[in-house]
């Protein structure tokens, strides 16, 4: 089984996000900031990060930044997932090392399709 | 409720005229598809719908068969027939082609257009391969809503999302606002057109490639076989056609034959031979038989 780390500082989200990837057959765990998150990773990595960005204490890309630079820290795939939609955010994640944007609002089928792409989910 | 005459009614109208197939079960689709219809054609309900239908009203006919056969479409649908044809069947055709140097591809019931764009932006990442090529993707459905979004090419946030990965969102969209619209290039790749697959598809054209993906499974054994025939037709002996997921040809037609160990990929089966006539096997023939033979001669 795949593990997924969900940062958002939204109970709502997280719990949204925790459903739909239970129903993906992912193992679950829960960040509400990006320090938390990194603090996580250094424990293990998850093989998935769904991250939002803007977020206290430490934002998504904060957070992506350094762990980029952890050992170890290339494995995980990351999932932005945020209410920012401009073109220009966009690629600033992906320079930051993001390997896909979700825009909020989404749905199941969105991430489902995007973990796909990235190999995240078992035939 | 709509009343099983009704049902009937609609339901054969809507299948002479898209050769999808209706039954009863699905009579909670066509409530859901046409009370929108009838409302905007300021009619009650579907009693009065059928009733304007039986009046032979062009305009509501039009729009009550496309509410029922247009379907939701995403990027890369599938994901595998996208891989099956960049890294099977194009390297093949830029082999092949290569003097011609001109591919056409024929994307078959495109919707709004998500599976034409997507075989553009994969063509378009194959970069210096094919400069100089003469490529043509030709998308068609029946409807003239369909159409018309599919060569405007602009797309909600949530239909960019679906299936597109987010570097080819960024590389070939425009943003405006919450819309995404594709790159002119890419829509210059492309040529949109209304046409219905149960009319005659020569003045199409033959193409390299069809794309026929999930539009069979909504029709019945006798129009599957008729399509599938006339499909055959548009294709070279090398042509390949791909189907869905849920579709084959097997027992429905022998103009196609599965391409071995490619799942939903299809080429042009050869000639069958025919019947061997007692003529060309004199060996298998009782001897009075030859006999007959040698007196005609």
């Amino acid at each position: 089984m795949k593990t997924c780390l969900i940062v958002d500082d939204s109970t709502v989200v997280r719990m949204v996000a925790r459903r739909i990837l239970g129903e993906l057959k992912f193992v679950t765990r829960e960040a509400v900031n990006g320090a938390e998150a990194l603090e996580s990773c250094a424990r293990s990595m998850p093989d998935a990060i769904l991250l939002d960005w803007n977020m206290p204490v430490m934002t998504g890309i904060e957070f992506i930044e350094m762990l980029r630079c952890m050992s170890g820290g290339n494995v995980p795939r990351v999932l932005f997932c945020t209410t920012e939609n401009e073109v220009g955010r966009i690629r600033q994640a992906l320079d930051a090392g993001a390997d896909e944007y979700i825009m909020k609002p989404f749905d199941s089928e969105i991430l489902h399709t995007k973990l796909d792409q990235l190999g995240l989910i078992d035939a | 409720m709509i009343n099983p005459d009704d049902f009937d009614f609609i339901a054969k109208l809507v299948y002479d005229r898209s050769g999808l197939v209706l039954t009863p079960d699905k009579s909670y689709l066509l409530e859901s598809r046409l009370v929108p219809v009838a409302r905007k054609h300021g009619l009650k309900g579907l009693t009065e719908l059928a009733g304007a239908l039986r009046a032979r009203s062009v305009q509501l006919i039009a729009d009550t068969v496309e509410a029922m056969t247009t379907n939701e479409s995403l990027f890369f649908r599938d994901t595998k027939p996208f891989e099956q044809f960049r890294k099977l069947v194009l390297p093949r055709l830029l082999e092949t082609r290569t003097s011609k140097r001109s591919l056409r591809i024929w994307s078959a019931a495109c919707s709004s257009g998500q599976e034409a764009y997507s075989l553009a932006m994969l063509l378009m990442e194959e970069g210096p391969k094919l400069a100089g090529w003469n490529i043509e993707i030709v998308g068609t459905d029946l409807s003239t809503q369909m159409v018309e979004r599919a060569r405007a090419g602009v797309y909600s946030q949530f239909e960019v999302q679906r299936g597109l990965p987010v570097q080819m969102l960024v590389k070939y969209f425009r943003q405006d606002g919450d819309k995404w619209q594709i790159d002119p290039r890419l829509r210059a790749m492309v040529k949109y057109r209304e046409f219905n697959l149960l009319s005659d598809l020569s003045p199409l054209g033959t193409f390299d490639v069809i794309f026929c993906r999930n539009v069979l499974i909504y029709f019945d054994q006798a129009t599957k076989a008729r399509v599938l025939e006339q499909t055959a037709r548009r294709l070279p002996p090398d042509g390949v056609l791909f189907l869905g997921g849920a579709e084959t040809v097997l027992g429905v037609t022998d103009r196609f034959e599965p391409l071995p160990g490619e799942r939903g990929i299809y080429r042009v089966a050869p000639p069958t031979p025919p019947l061997p006539s007692p003529a060309l096997m004199p060996l298998a023939m009782p001897m009075p038989a030859m006999a007959a033979m040698g007196g005609r001669r």
